[in-house]
């Protein structure tokens, strides 16, 4: 008991049905490989471990701090592009990957703390704004410097040959699945993801973490006693930035491939907004709950959605309503009411707190 | 809306144009009022004194609706206006001037006064009885209201209440961060508005002030009520004042 | 600006003249790095267009915030309904729009831009009564539900007018070019330019010269203390959130006459200017939009024909240029 107690330090789910789902998406991604081992469910299997730490260390800036940042994608793409361009340029060795990877995390620390600075004094509308213009900036500028970053492609590249998908790393396939360098990077990104996430569980649930929580709640109060808050807000910032890049880091070593589309675009960074409200926002477990409810939505509810549109062919506007690409629109509509109504979304709802 | 100018006999009660019963205030987590009880009479001066925090200036804004009562009635001029907007409340015929003044800085004199005239335009004879006290304002018409002195703005801000008749005017702290000839000044303009006859409830710190200009008294302290009289009473007492205020008239000089 | 505390006599400072200023001095810094006349005053006009179209869309925006410290992120929505709504009436016009004929092509026009304007603005009612009026006052649900309403508005458009890029030629009359001389100045921009003006002086002479403009003005400095003079400034507030609206439409059909298409992502690449522009000018401040979004339009023309990799990024450097000089943009609007 006590090593889930430290392991979760002290936070615990509080509720028998978010602990059963927690427990559920814990165990269907750790066995990903082997009880969902096609090619489709285990890319969505990897990308639900990459969102989770996406969006519960942006929840550590919006739900904790209470800080809207718009750059959150900005240090994901740094992230993925950091390996990418180290992979291209230095050729496929573990010694570029960590190049990558330490040159990624330093950019990022640099530049939350130079955003950090410079706009965190003022009001949150502010900050927003601000980091709103600087992220499409940097979407831009990645696509402009296409001998760079492969512009508007992206850059597909080579990672080291063990976890190349031809390589066989045991002899034995292991129930019936074979051990090769896909299914290797996919435990590096499942143990990376639970390490860093458990990572930012301790973190905000440690004394900086409720010193966050208590600016977040009064501003005024909280510098009245002592805490000087943009030093509180930047380190928030700075840890949720570089929690950011590392699963830019993970997606990257996944994908073996970084673009605009699949890190810097605006469309990701709405994407994490829902999943992080309709999750439930400052509960760390709401990230999880959220990304896995997304992402499974995302490549499993259209679906749905295409066999109602076909259903409902003829009908005006209604097959446009329920077209797959549209799932959005309902998804806005959910996200507008939670918003509202249940401000700590599904996990809050689940822990019956109001 | 416009009432003719109603007379004491009209009124309910003992010719109260304001009272209060019993009204409470919370401000956040915060019990500001805790029943506070008193009347203001029709015509004269009412001078709300207490020390600082008592709940004087939550008071006029509770009056005005900028704060909502949790508890309580406010009678103003035979209806019940707790809960009401303060929009509503001002068009009742309540002026207010607020303790930061509330001046527009970015507009000029004769913008601040233009928009203090809601039933119209200004009342030429009536802007000339103001500029006879308030000269400053002529001089400044067309000034923003930003480049006043304090004093000046001040009187703009009061300007601003009576530029049209009102029935009632709450005033918070007219002399605070004066020099004390303007202060005087301030005196020798209350006095003029005093001979028409206007309804005020003024809070005030500055005991001299409040001696100079008061008819009666309602004292303060932690968000009640806790003296009413005649400002002739207190004034002659100096252990009451003592007493209420923690401040003697003497050592005050 | 001095304090005048002691002196009976304040003088009247008049306005602050050196963001305005600025306008004059960045086209003249621009002169000698371009090589040609003819080039820089086709820049110039490209500029000073790109600017007002950007204004007519941001203003509406800042003012809204003045006045109830509401900042609406689907402000974008509205510009990019006003362009589609454009489309439905502009297409099955096409003959007059493309007729060569004054008249022609301004009885399309006019009531493609009075729909566009209309239904913004219709939007703008409904959305401020069911998205932001019950969060006033808390900014970080304000930003959350109006992307959630941007997210919504954006899926709407795809479910009335389908998903693609729609086509929306310029009406004849404004193609192609005058010459003067060596100078070629596209006749679009110079429509664009003289809307932009009109639309600034009418929104000026309304702010300054009528009773409802004062009550704006007075109520972006202290709407408190409007309402204690017994106005309602909620009502003040949703006749301005209406009119940024039905702007933000007008300027969405401009905006999309200027790139000759529609789709649904323009608003928001739009936003990122409009965003730039009013922290620039000074959250709240009108005059000071106006000049940032000249600024804006000047730079990113000047510096797109020097420098194409950096045109982009220009109006970032601008932004942080400003913001290091006057940190509360260039008009800071004095607040209670």
């Amino acid at each position: 008991m006590s090593l889930v107690q430290r392991a979760l330090s002290g936070d615990y789910p509080r509720s028998r049905v978010l602990a059963v789902a927690l427990l559920l998406i814990l165990v269907g991604l750790a066995l990903a490989p082997f009880v969902f081992p096609g090619t489709r469910s285990l890319n969505v299997a990897a990308k639900v471990c990459v969102f989770i730490l996406l969006v519960a260390s942006y929840d550590l800036l919006l739900g904790y701090t209470g800080i809207v940042s718009f750059a959150h994608t900005m240090f994901f793409g740094i992230g993925a592009y950091g390996i990418a361009i180290a992979a291209t340029k230095l050729g496929p060795t573990w010694g570029s990957l960590a190049l990558g990877c330490v040159a990624a995390l330093l950019c990022s620390v640099v530049l939350s703390l130079v955003i950090g600075l410079l706009s965190l004094r003022v009001k949150t509308i502010f900050f927003a704004m601000i980091t709103l213009a600087v992220a499409s900036f940097f979407s831009i500028l990645a696509s402009q410097l296409s001998d760079f970053t492969g512009g508007e492609d992206g850059l597909t590249f080579k990672l080291p040959v063990s976890l190349a998908p031809g390589t066989k790393l045991l002899e034995t396939a292991v129930f019936g699945v074979e051990i090769n360098g896909k299914v290797l990077s996919y435990y590096i990104v499942f143990f990376g993801a639970l390490f860093l996430f458990l990572a930012l569980l301790r973190i905000v649930n440690s004394p900086f973490g409720r010193v966050l929580q208590a600016i977040r709640e009064n501003d005024f109060r909280a510098e009245a006693i002592g805490y000087r808050g943009v030093v509180y807000r930047s380190v928030a910032n700075c840890l949720s930035a570089l929690a950011a890049t590392a699963a830019g880091i993970l997606y990257a070593i996944w994908l073996r491939y970084a673009g605009p589309d699949t890190t810097l675009s605006l469309d990701i960074m709405i994407d994490i907004l829902l999943m992080v409200v309709i999750g439930g926002m400052g509960t760390m477990y709401g990230a999880a709950i959220g990304a896995t409810l997304f992402i499974i939505a995302q490549n499993y509810l259209q679906d749905l959605m295409k066999l109602g549109t076909d259903a409902a062919a003829g009908i005006p506007l209604l097959p446009n309503l329920i077209h797959p690409d549209r799932w959005l629109l309902w998804l806005g509509i959910l996200f507008i009411l939670s918003v509202y109504y249940f401000p700590t979304g599904i996990v809050g709802r689940l822990r019956g707190v109001k | 809306m416009r009432h003719a100018h109603s007379g004491p006999l009209k009124q309910a009660g003992e010719g109260a144009l304001l009272a209060l019963t019993g009204v409470n205030t919370h401000i956040g987590h915060y019990h500001i009022l805790q029943g506070v009880d008193f009347a203001v009479a029709q015509g004269g001066f009412t001078m709300l004194l207490g020390r600082n925090g008592a709940g004087k200036t939550t008071c006029l804004r509770t009056i005005m609706g900028m704060w909502r009562a949790s508890a309580g009635r406010i009678i103003f001029d035979g209806a019940d206006i707790a809960g009401e907007e303060t929009p509503a409340v001002a068009r009742r015929g309540i002026g207010y001037v607020p303790e930061a003044m509330g001046i527009f800085a970015g507009l000029s004199v004769a913008e601040n006064l233009t928009l203090a005239a809601r039933d119209g335009p200004i009342d030429t004879s009536r802007l000339e009885w103001i500029f006879g006290f308030f000269p400053a304002l002529k001089k400044f018409w067309n000034l923003p209201a930003g480049n006043l002195s304090g004093g000046q703005k001040q009187m703009l801000a009061v300007a601003r209440a009576i530029i049209e008749p009102r029935k009632l005017l709450l005033i918070d702290e007219p002399t605070k961060g004066l020099a004390p000839a303007i202060i005087g000044h301030m005196i020798e303009a209350f006095r003029e508005l005093k001979r028409t006859d206007t309804t005020i409830l003024l809070v005030e710190q500055n005991f001299n002030f409040a001696r100079a200009l008061g008819d009666t008294v309602a004292v303060m302290d932690s968000g009640r009520i806790i003296h009413t009289g005649a400002m002739a009473d207190l004034a002659g007492d100096p252990g009451l004042q003592q007493q209420l205020l923690g401040l003697s008239l003497d050592a005050h000089q | 600006m001095s304090a005048t505390k002691t002196s009976a006599a304040p003088r009247d400072p008049g306005i602050d003249k050196i963001p305005l200023a600025l306008i004059p001095l960045v086209a003249l810094v621009a002169l000698p790095l371009i090589p040609s006349l003819p080039t820089w005053v086709t820049l110039t006009v490209a500029g000073l267009a790109m600017g007002m179209m950007i204004f007519i869309m941001a203003s509406g925006l800042t003012l809204v915030f003045g006045l109830m410290d509401v900042m609406n992120f689907a402000h974008g929505a509205f510009i990019t309904i006003g362009a589609f709504v454009a489309t439905s009436v502009l297409i099955p016009l096409a003959r007059w729009s493309d007729a060569d004929s004054l008249w022609m092509n301004l009885a399309a026009m006019l009531p493609a831009i009075l729909a566009a304007m209309a239904v913004a603005g219709a939007l703008g009612w409904f959305f401020e009564r069911v998205i932001i009026k019950p969060v006033y006052g808390q900014h970080l649900k304000q930003i959350l539900i109006t992307m959630g309403g941007l997210i919504v508005a954006e899926q709407l458009i795809h479910v009335i007018w389908g998903p693609d890029i729609i086509a929306l030629p310029k009406p004849m009359t404004l193609r192609g070019s005058f010459i003067l001389g060596d100078i070629a100045i596209g006749k679009y921009r110079i429509a664009a330019v003289v809307v932009g003006l009109a639309v600034f002086a009418a929104m000026f002479l309304v702010l300054n010269r009528t009773r409802v403009g004062l009550l704006i003005r007075a109520g972006v400095e202290d709407g408190e203390m409007v309402e204690a003079l017994g106005y309602r400034i909620r009502r003040v507030f949703i006749g301005v959130f209406i009119a940024g609206s039905a702007l933000a439409g007008l300027g969405g059909v401009m905006w999309a006459l200027y790139q000759e298409t529609v789709s649904s992502a323009m608003g928001m690449q739009v936003m990122i200017l409009i965003f730039i522009v009013i922290i620039i000018g000074g959250l709240g401040s009108v005059g000071g939009c106006f000049i940032g979004a000249l600024l804006v339009g000047l730079v990113a023309n000047y510096v797109g024909f020097l420098a194409p990799k950096v045109a982009l990024g220009s109006n970032i450097l601008l932004m942080v240029l400003i913001l290091l000089w006057r940190p509360q943009g260039l008009y800071p609007v004095a607040k209670r």
